[in-house]
């Protein structure tokens, strides 16, 4: 009988493996994708080389005015030179180290919270977001022990932006949540106010919200009460978004299984230990994807604020590019507006993507 | 030992029974329940005394599991009167509590909390129903483990155990609360044949212990052999009761002969 021998162990062709096996497994899999890969070779071709001569290689980037540019590529003079506003709006030069002293804070209070071993991680949180708005708002504001006080109407650029959308992500999100379980609670009137104000505010543009509260409000007040304009739109913001995050998360909670309610009734946990323990943390989960996106649409949507006469980033560009020194440099000013943008809108689907990996583990169903 | 001693103290100021014996658990009367205009429970009368094991058995839709969901107030029932160890239940949210207090319960499908590890499970309500410092709860948590026999998983997630393993769990968690009476939910029925075994076998233990136990379940082996009595149900009514060994070698009605030839 003849004996067996095993076969020894072959390299895979050359075609199936490293760059040559993964040109043709994902550009060139099919006569249609291969069309397709040409087709888009074909409009980088087209659009990046004046894309990057424009933006890079003819560019200005020094000068104090407008005559350093005139080598007709962008002229990233003019966003050097109103950087600062684009930062700050009209906030006094002299003060601007509170702003980054607030926001630096911020940044060293988040760190830990970011780090695996951090302990009383909770309680951090909670005195975060307990204190810090109340430091902020003194350093923002000023006007007792010892700090200049800056009017509102002087807040702007970058710094408004991130006011706006920063509070309106943080109040948003515990106000959607309980409208949210108003929407599916039992009480009769609880439910139908929820609807009700979920509905209304869903069924309004935000513009419209804006100017009511920039506008009419002031007309309903009596005569010399004053309010804040920069308070008003935070609030008509915060409002309408909560609307919106409701729904959201509502749609998280009808994702868990009735089964998950009875456990926890049957164990003896009231409503709110039920919600609070076992529904909302793994409701939130599953919605994490909507939740960044409406936060996401909140963040660009601060910039309507310009049209009632409130200074954000975009609406400094704009006065900037207006302004008759800088006449004529508008797309620069809107690029610049929507890297900003991007850079913002893009970390924080990234951070999104890396906390749904987080919770996921360990637990798969 | 001090949380038997707690929970005797709590019992103590229970609210003023109806007239009944001792060791009564469970009262029914005349208890009806309708789902709309379905009516899933017609004119229930049954009473549990300490230490019985009961199991229910029936075709489904007979309104077996809606009759032991209405011992702890998952589902309501419209008419009659419940009486559990001495409590009514009523609207009032101090009777359900104190009666949830008393009853464990084990599902179908374990329903354990899949964001949370098996031993946060055990002690989520210890900590925050009975309001025991963490330390504690986590003590009775794997005392109880140790039970089931898993304590080696009690750091993992549910969706890591088998089905078994999670349904032992789930017995574990209830077990913790120290009920007075569990109630099963066919509890065997979701899990695949070689794991029946393992689950059948903790709730044996769990019947020589002592527990006061009511069991829907389709294992007519576990009711011959643990059971003092057997309840058939059929479109909403108790059609029969008696002891395992007359109910399987003698019973009375077509309705449970037609039953037990189709699952013998």
């Amino acid at each position: 009988m003849a004996e067996f021998v095993s076969q020894p162990d072959l390299p895979p062709p050359v075609t199936s493996v490293g760059v040559i096996g993964w040109l043709r497994k994902n550009l060139f899999s099919s006569w249609a994708n291969s069309l397709l890969t040409l087709l888009a070779l074909y409009l980088l071709y087209v659009a990046l080389p004046p894309l990057a001569n424009w933006a890079f290689i003819k560019a200005d980037w020094v000068g104090e005015s407008r005559d350093a540019c005139d080598s007709g590529g962008a002229c990233w003079v003019f966003t050097r030179v109103r950087f600062n506003q684009f930062m700050y709006g009209f906030y006094p030069a002299a003060e601007y180290w509170r702003v980054n002293l607030a926001f630096g804070l911020l940044v060293a209070l988040m760190v830990p919270l970011f780090i695996e071993k951090t302990p009383h991680k909770g309680w951090l949180a909670a005195s975060i977001l307990l204190l810090y708005p109340i430091i902020a708002f003194y350093l923002f504001a000023g006007g007792a022990f010892g700090l200049e006080q800056v009017e509102t109407s002087l807040w702007g650029g970058l710094t408004l932006t991130l006011i706006l959308s920063g509070v309106g992500i943080v109040a948003s999100l515990p106000i959607g949540i309980v409208l949210a379980l108003g929407r599916r609670s039992s009480m009769p009137i609880v439910k139908a106010s929820s609807i009700i104000f979920i509905e209304f505010w869903r069924g309004v543009p935000l513009i419209t919200v804006l100017f009511m509260s920039s506008v009419m409000l002031p007309l309903f007040l009596p005569e010399g009460t004053h309010f804040d304009k920069l308070l008003r739109a935070m609030i008509g913001i915060v409002l309408f978004q909560s609307a919106y995050m409701a729904e959201v998360v509502r749609g998280g909670l009808q994702a868990i299984p009735k089964g998950q309610y009875e456990a926890a009734n049957a164990l003896g946990l009231s409503y709110w230990k039920t919600m609070g323990l076992i529904v909302l943390p793994q409701a939130l989960k599953l919605v994490i994807p909507g939740i960044v996106n409406t936060f996401i649409a909140l963040f660009k949507d601060t910039t309507l604020v310009l049209i009632i006469g409130l200074f954000d980033l975009l609406a400094m560009i704009q006065a900037a590019f207006t302004d008759p020194h800088w006449l004529g440099y508008a797309v620069e000013g809107y690029v610049f507006a929507a890297l900003i943008f991007w850079i913002f809108c893009f970390g924080m689907s990234r951070y999104s993507q890396a906390l749904e990996r987080k919770l996921h583990r360990g637990h798969v169903r | 030992m001090t949380l038997e001693k707690k929970i005797m103290a709590e019992n103590d100021n229970s609210h003023a029974p109806i007239p009944v014996s001792e060791d009564v658990m469970i009262d029914m009367r005349s208890v009806h329940k309708w789902y709309d205009q379905f009516h899933v429970l017609k004119d229930i009368n049954l009473t549990v005394h300490k230490g019985e094991r009961i199991v229910i058995c029936g075709p489904s839709g007979s309104g077996k599991s809606t009759l032991i969901r209405c011992i702890n107030r998952l589902e309501e029932h419209q008419k009659g009167q419940i009486v559990v160890d001495g409590t009514e239940l009523t609207d009032d949210i101090k009777h359900i509590d104190q009666i949830r207090r008393e009853v464990g319960m084990v599902f179908q499908h374990f329903n354990l909390f899949p964001h949370l590890t098996v031993l946060e499970n055990c002690c989520l309500a210890l900590i925050w129903v009975r309001k025991m410092p963490r330390k504690e709860a986590e003590e009775i948590g794997m005392k109880f483990l140790e039970r089931v026999q898993i304590p080696e998983q009690a750091k993992k997630y549910p969706g890591q155990l088998s089905g078994g393993q999670q349904q032992r769990v789930a017995i574990a968690r209830s077990l913790c609360m120290n009920p007075s009476i569990m109630l099963f939910d066919e509890p065997t029925s979701a899990l695949d044949p070689e794991m029946i075994k393992e689950v059948l076998d903790t709730m044996i233990e769990l019947a020589e212990s002592g527990m006061t136990m009511l069991c829907v379940t389709h294992e007519m082996g576990f009711a011959k052999t643990v059971a003092n009595r057997v309840i058939f149900m059929d479109g909403g009514e108790i059609v029969e009761e008696n002891e395992p060994e007359a109910f399987f070698s003698n019973p009375q009605h077509d309705r449970t002969k037609l039953f037990l030839s189709q699952i013998m």
